[in-house]
């Protein structure tokens, strides 16, 4: 598939790099706003075609895209989504306007792979959500927690400005594409120098009769499948099981299982501590992988 | 038991003469600080009592919420006993004169949070960050004041950056709104001198009101407040009996009582203060005030206060030993909010087979 990147900022230039990488994604083009934008240069030397006129010169060549990915801000896709439809692009939502399904690659993304528009959620939302469904799927989860703790240096002023749309998206997504009943999202950011690697916990509630072994080999199985396309993405340790009373808005359970885990980026545009951005721009090329080969008769 | 009998109507024992207007505004954190440090079981009759006693006493502003803020009932920080919104229910009809606060996180509470504890008669949104964060609560100070309460900037950690680039950060809260900023030594961890250096430069960087919430890691508490005071603060927090995060934070009835004997006016009186720290707040916590050696650590390595009781739990359920999980914290450089870091350096040692301090004899220990 011939595919657009709108945005030339750190998510747009990541994404480009490993489009690049992908097989059956071809990036053609980049729209920027900045003629400076080191993005838009980066991308005019990896052989794209480039411009810094806005969406307007890419509706203009809309028969040369296939897909496009939206790496703007939410008003930004708001704006321009009903156009690439209008103009019959697909579009890859990473920003967090939500007009589309919320999409996860191992969770529902062959469930989604021919809707016009999805959504990527947030970065939080990518590194957790795999794990909720992995617990959902062999036990019950009345209750569903995360926290990401991303390195001040990676969150931008897009994400500063609007720390509420990721914790309620992200809550929203443990729900309705995790599979608990409830779900609370928490955003840390740490300044330490060196900046850390992203970090991200899920607590699940888990209600008597669960079989641990069971809910243990979901996450460690789950946590592969993420690692094809997020090579960094790992576990710090074992899932960790502990027992109490825990009083959780989905009822009090007798335990919680608890998932550490890290992401560490690849290196393409951002340093690899921006796991967080990492996760994104990956889940973002494996949606398109998964609407290429859905397109092609197998 | 009480220690009013006749002098209960003396507000001011030496010094200032009566009728002053107070030197500094006093915010209770008890029920908010404190919160922590009963794991966020408090109760409405909790809240009913000590409301009602630091109300007579003349405290101007009590805050009351979930430790970590609202929104902050979770795995992570602790289900509450009782939702917030209840307890803040109470404190609001039971106080006659004080005002009402809560604590809000951003990342943590959302901003429907705020919007519920305006409806609900609370007057005072404290809106907290890391100290070099102060730009992720643009919206939420903005917000606070359109819902017409008194926003309040609330820098933590503020012992981590230096005094100049905490300076910066408060005058980016004073430019969203703020109607006061906070240097906030949420790990106990400053000395005298580190406290008078940060109050200075924000009190210099800024216009509005400047505030300091002490903890009393190193029993500098209540020194570090009049330090405070005397580099021009504006606001002041304290928890009676200290009851709050870690080593505990700066003893209301100490301090209104420091201050009446320095001819400082609080506008409190004294002994009220004294018998709703000794009748209404100390049964429940009786031996809050002890600075053990996990406190002392904590103030020692500038490690945020709250993760104290989550580490003694998790030091326990993996049979490691509390000190090497918060200097290991520590060294991480973990901030406020990474309760769930606490589980993983747990994990960790426990696997590297760090044993606890009493399997490996205590002679090393100076405890």
């Amino acid at each position: 598939m011939r595919c657009a990147i709108v945005g030339s900022g750190n998510i747009g230039t990541d994404l480009m790099y490993k489009l690049k990488r992908a097989d059956r994604l071809e990036p053609v083009a980049m729209v920027g706003i900045d003629p400076d934008s080191d993005g838009l240069a980066r991308a005019r030397e990896a052989g794209l075609d480039t411009t810094h006129e806005g969406v307007d010169w890419l509706l203009e060549r809309a028969d040369e895209v296939d897909l496009v990915f939206e790496a703007t801000s939410a008003w930004v896709h708001r704006r321009n989504a009903p156009r690439y439809e209008a103009a019959g692009l697909r579009a890859v939502d990473l920003t967090p306007a939500r007009l589309g399904p919320l999409v996860v690659p191992p969770v529902n993304g062959d469930a989604t792979s021919d809707a016009p528009n999805v959504n990527l959620i947030t970065c939080g939302g990518q590194a957790t959500v795999p794990m909720v469904h992995a617990v959902a799927s062999v036990a019950q989860v009345p209750y569903a927690e995360i926290v990401s703790a991303v390195a001040s240096r990676s969150a931008g002023p897009g994400t500063r400005q609007n720390i509420d749309e990721f914790t309620r998206t992200t809550s929203d997504s443990l729900v309705t594409v995790g599979g608990a009943a409830h779900g609370k999202a928490i955003m840390v950011l740490n300044p330490a120098e060196p900046p850390v690697l992203m970090r991200n916990t899920v607590f699940c509630a888990l209600s008597e009769g669960y079989d641990q072994d069971a809910v243990a080999a979901s996450i460690v199985a789950m946590v592969d499948r993420v690692s094809s396309y997020v090579p960094g993405y790992r576990l710090k340790a074992e899932p960790v099981f502990e027992t109490d009373v825990f009083g959780t808005p989905g009822g009090v359970v007798p335990a919680r299982v608890v998932v550490l885990l890290e992401v560490e980026g690849a290196g393409d545009y951002f340093p690899p501590y921006a796991g967080n951005l990492d996760v994104m721009t990956a889940s973002a090329v494996r949606v398109g992988e998964t609407f290429a080969t859905a397109m092609v008769p197998a | 038991m009480s220690a009013s009998g006749g002098g209960a109507h003396v507000t001011t024992a030496a010094g200032a003469p009566p009728g002053t207007a107070p030197r500094f505004r006093l915010t209770d954190s008890t029920l908010r600080d404190g919160s922590h440090a009963v794991s966020h079981q408090f109760t409405t009759d909790q809240v009913r009592t000590v409301v009602a006693a630091l109300d007579a006493a003349g405290v101007p502003v009590i805050e009351v919420t979930h430790g970590d803020g609202m929104g902050g009932s979770s795995f992570n920080y602790g289900f509450s006993h009782t939702p917030e919104t209840e307890l803040l229910k109470v404190a609001v009809d039971t106080a006659t004169a004080a005002r009402i606060a809560v604590l809000f996180v951003p990342g943590i509470g959302v901003k429907d949070d705020l919007r519920e504890a305006a409806d609900l008669g609370v007057s005072v949104a404290r809106i907290a960050t890391h100290c070099t964060e102060a730009d992720i609560a643009e919206q939420h100070v903005a917000l606070a004041r359109d819902l017409g309460m008194e926003a309040v900037g609330f820098l933590m950690m503020a012992h981590m950056i230096e005094p100049a680039a905490l300076a910066e950060q408060a005058r980016l809260m004073a430019s969203y709104g703020a109607d006061c900023v906070y240097v906030v030594d949420s790990a106990g961890a400053m000395t005298i001198d580190d406290a008078r250096r940060r109050v200075a430069a924000v009190r210099a960087a800024v216009d509005v009101d400047v505030g300091i919430h002490a903890h009393n890691n190193l029993s500098l508490a209540v020194a570090n407040s009049l330090a405070a005071l005397d580099e021009g603060v504006d606001q002041i927090d304290g928890c009676t009996t200290g009851l709050g995060a870690g080593a505990g934070n700066c003893p209301t009835e100490v301090l209104v009582a420091t201050c009446a004997k320095s001819g400082i006016e609080t506008g409190i009186d004294p002994f009220a203060m004294m018998d709703a720290a000794q009748d209404a707040v100390r049964p429940i916590r009786p031996d809050q005030g002890v600075i053990d050696r996990d406190g002392l650590l904590l103030g020692y390595a500038g490690v945020y206060g709250s993760f104290l009781l989550h580490a003694k739990r998790a030091a326990q359920r993996y049979g490691v030993d509390t000190k090497d999980i918060l200097l290991e914290l520590g060294r991480r450089g973990m901030v406020g909010g990474q309760e769930d870091m606490i589980i993983d350096v747990a994990v960790q040692l426990a696997r590297s087979g760090a044993a606890p301090s009493a399997t490996r004899g205590r002679g090393g220990h100076a405890s």
